[in-house]
Order: C-alpha cells, then sequence, then structure tokens
C-alpha cells in the first residue's frame, strides 16, 4: 500500500487517450482547436519532463548559486507574464513599480515562510525553496495582474470623477482611495475564496501530490494550511504594495491627472 | 492676479502676454478648439505648459503647492460631476477634498437658492436633470469659497431666462464677498451682461482683449 506506484510508458500512454478523446471531440463538432491542444499537449509534456530533471539534478547537486538562478528566472517569467495580460499598454513607470512589488513583497514572504514558518536548514534546500518559492510567486503573479487590470480600468472609467474632484482640490491619495480599494479588493479575491472550498470541492494539487507520494494526509494537510496562509500573504503583500504604489504612476509630480499613461 | 508670459502648451495655444486682473469678471470667448478650455486648464495648474511663465498673485505657478492652489483657485467643469449621494453629499463633497469644516444646513440652503436650485438636499443628486447638476457644481464651487472661480460654460445647460437669473445671483455674491470670476462662455449676451474683461481667443492666440468700465 505504501509502495509508490511508477508510472510506466505504457501506463502513460494510456493516459493520453483523454487527449485524444478531446480531439476527438473538437474534430466532430467542427471547433478548431486541434492546433492550440496539439501545441499544448507537446507543451506540457516537454516543460514537465524538463522541469523534472532540472529538479533531481538540484535535489542532488543542492548549491545556493542554482537557487538564486531559479528564483530570478521564476521573477522574470512572472513579471513578464502580469505584463503581457494586461490589455492596455503600461507605462515605464507603472512597470518599474510591478516589479518592484513583485521582487520585494514575494522575497519576503518565501524567506519569512522557509525560515520563520518551516525553518528549513539551510534555507536554500531546494526540495523545499522551489516549489514553495514557486506558489507564492504564481499566485501573487495572478493577483497582481488582477490589480493592474483594475486599477488602469477604474482610472479610465473614473476620469472624470477624478478630474473633477482634482479640480476642487484633493490630493491624487484621495482622488484615487476608493479605486485602489476596489482593485486590492479584486486581486485578494480569488485567493480568500479558494480558501472557502479548500478541501471539499476540490483537493489542492500541492497536498494531492504529496499524498500520491505516500506521505501521511495528516502531515498533508499542515504543510497545505501553512502554504495557503503563506500564499495569502504573500498575495495581500505584493498587491498592497502595487496599489499603494501604483496609483501614484497616473499622476504628475504637480498632481495632474496624466491622459496617458507613458 | 494672473500673469502670463510667452506661455506655450503644445500646439494648442500660444499666449503672448496675458493678465486677469483681480476681482473683476473675465469672460473668455472664441470659437470651440480655440483654446480656451486650455487656457482655463493652466490657471488651476490643471495640465502642465511647454515654455512660459504664469504667476499668481505674483508667484510663480510651478513654486505653489498645486493642491492647495486648486483649493484657492476652484474650476467648475463644463461637463458637470455627481458623486454617489444625495444633494448635500454632493455640495460638501467640495469642503470634503479640500479638508475644510462643513457648514450648516441653513447656509447649504442659501447657496441652494443663490443657484436657483429648489430641491430637497436629501435627494438623490444621480435623478437630477443635466441643468440641475450643472447648478449643483457651481453651488459647490461657491460653498468652498474660494479667492478666484473658474467657470467653464457655466450655463450650456440652462435656458436663457435661467442663464440671466443664475449668473446674476452668482456675480453678486462673488463680487459682494470680492472675489474674482474667470469663465468661458459662447453666451454673447453673458459677457456682455456681466464681462468686465473680455478676452478673444482664435487658433490658441489672444486676438482682442477688452476692457469693459464699469460705474460701480
Amino acid at each position: 500500500m505504501d509502495e509508490i506506484i511508477e508510472l510506466g510508458l505504457w501506463q502513460m500512454a494510456a493516459a493520453y487517450v483523454f487527449i485524444v478523446l478531446l480531439y476527438f471531440i473538437l474534430k466532430a463538432r467542427g471547433i478548431s482547436r486541434e492546433k492550440e491542444l496539439f501545441i499544448a499537449t507537446i507543451r506540457m509534456t516537454l516543460q514537465l519532463v524538463l522541469v523534472g530533471y532540472i529538479l533531481a539534478y538540484l535535489f542532488d547537486n543542492n548549491h545556493v548559486l542554482w537557487i538564486i538562478l531559479i528564483i530570478i528566472v521564476m521573477q522574470f517569467f512572472a513579471i513578464d507574464n502580469i505584463f503581457k495580460r494586461v490589455k492596455q499598454p503600461l507605462s515605464k513607470k507603472l512597470k518599474q513599480i510591478i516589479i518592484i512589488s513583485m521582487v520585494t513583497g514575494t522575497l519576503g514572504s518565501i524567506f519569512y515562510f522557509i525560515i520563520v514558518v518551516v525553518q528549513v536548514t539551510p534555507w536554500y534546500d531546494a526540495r523545499y525553496f522551489i516549489p514553495i518559492a514557486g506558489m507564492m510567486i504564481g499566485n501573487s503573479m495572478t493577483g497582481v495582474a488582477l490589480g493592474v487590470q483594475r486599477l488602469v480600468d477604474g482610472m479610465y472609467d473614473q476620469r472624470a470623477h477624478i478630474e473633477t474632484a482634482l479640480m476642487l482640490g484633493a490630493t491624487p491619495k484621495t482622488v484615487s482611495k476608493k479605486i485602489v480599494n476596489q482593485a486590492f479588493d479584486a486581486a485578494i479575491l480569488p485567493t480568500i475564496n479558494s480558501m472557502v472550498g479548500m478541501g471539499i470541492v476540490f483537493l489542492p494539487g500541492m497536498m494531492t501530490g504529496q499524498i500520491l507520494a505516500g506521505l501521511s494526509p495528516l502531515t498533508a494537510i499542515q504543510y497545505q494550511i501553512a502554504i495557503m496562509l503563506g500564499i495569502v500573504g504573500c498575495v495581500s503583500l505584493t498587491v498592497i504594495m502595487f496599489v499603494q504604489l501604483g496609483y501614484k504612476a497616473f499622476f504628475t509630480e504637480r498632481s495632474q491627472f496624466k491622459a496617458k499613461l507613458n | 492676479m494672473f500673469q502670463l508670459n510667452e506661455v506655450q502648451v503644445g500646439n494648442i495655444l500660444f499666449i503672448n502676454k496675458l493678465h486677469i486682473p483681480d476681482k473683476r469678471i473675465t469672460c473668455i470667448m472664441g470659437e470651440s478648439g480655440g483654446g480656451k478650455s486650455t487656457l482655463i486648464k493652466l490657471l488651476n495648474n490643471f495640465i502642465p505648459y511647454d515654455h512660459g511663465k504664469i504667476t499668481y498673485n505674483g508667484e510663480d505657478l510651478q513654486l505653489i503647492d498645486p493642491i492647495l492652489l486648486r483649493r484657492n483657485v476652484v474650476m467648475v467643469s463644463q461637463v458637470p460631476v455627481m458623486f454617489e449621494g444625495t444633494v448635500q453629499d454632493n455640495l460638501l463633497i467640495g469642503l470634503t477634498f479640500s479638508e475644510k469644516s462643513t457648514p450648516k444646513v441653513e447656509k447649504l440652503q442659501k447657496i441652494l437658492s443663490i443657484v436657483c436650485l429648489p430641491k430637497e438636499l436629501d435627494v438623490d443628486a444621480e435623478e437630477l436633470s443635466g441643468g440641475e447638476k450643472q447648478r449643483l457644481s457651481l453651488a459647490r464651487a461657491l460653498l468652498m469659497e474660494p479667492e478666484v472661480y473658474i467657470f467653464d460654460e457655466p450655463t450650456s445647460a440652462l435656458d436663457e431666462e435661467l442663464e440671466d437669473k443664475v449668473m446674476g445671483n452668482i456675480i453678486e455674491e462673488i463680487k459682494r464677498r470680492e472675489k474674482t470670476l474667470i469663465m468661458v462662455t459662447h453666451s454673447k449676451k453673458l459677457a456682455a451682461t456681466f464681462g468686465e474683461v473680455i478676452v478673444h481667443l482664435k487658433g490658441g492666440k489672444i486676438t482682442k482683449v477688452r476692457e469693459v468700465t464699469t460705474n460701480g
């Protein structure tokens, strides 16, 4: 029972039957998504195989420089993803604020989690550091992307109100308060909601993985609870930093509303 | 009050020299796209300018805290904007934004009568008509008691009769307070009745400045 079942080649091949099934459904219904399905399946397979080998190598050759490199790569992809997800073009200043919030917010949370909560020694143990950093950066990425979108939309939808308030002697801070709060709320809501269904509607991926890997469900939930709290903290921290700094990018030094973000 | 020297805003506005006097009614006239709104938005430092110098009471505009300036030079835009809440909330919001204390209800009612807006204070501001919103936004500015009032087409949503009455009342109040009014208007009648300095703009340049001598 405690023996982990290793999936053999035929077993893996059997799993790809699900993709073949989807392919036939798409074909039969005349939905032209076959190309995306094909690319997504290939990418998923190659990326995971690659990650598997990289992680296996790192676990055997754990070194602080590897961990630093990994975290840089993760941050780079997460930040790039935020830039791409927001529909409007972003100003240089806003991009800088996104970078600052992501880097400081996630690093602060990750190190607190690794050193104070889990107490991993050495802190750069790849087995702990990489999955924890991945989950925190990934969730913050989603949160900040939502926050950016809501902030930009809010500022332009509410332009007439912002300008009127400025004409009546309001500070940019007062003018933006409601929009900043709405952006923060929208960005953290999915994270809060995900805690509600956890364990009932779905079993979180990390916990499922640990259980499949033979860990006791009781240990698995300890980690799941801790990481969930860590994620909430990390998302809140990065998003609040972003919105608190981000609204300023919409005003000049002379407290004039910027008609265009550039 | 305001002095502009060689001020340029992109290719929209070129002001060689302009003096806007203290405690007078200055009307800015001219065709659409002539730079009228741009000109008044310079005065409360609402938009940046590329060249030149603007002074307010002799002080360089760029050296004045823009927020404090806008609390002394209050602008009402052409399209009235209502904030969530009642007529009272919307009257008071200017004072809230500029961190000033709240007046008594009687004062709010008096201000509403000046702008000829006989409405209850607890009416939802969104229920007002365009003309009523315009008068409410003028009342909001009056309540702030600034040194300078800047109105952009303050009567664009009012009929002629109401225009005369509302502006007559407002100007009487501003005169009583010994303050300055600068307004953009299309209405020749409004300018002829109340204007003391008339500035004509065309293609972003001043074509004529006329001072009307008054007997008072």
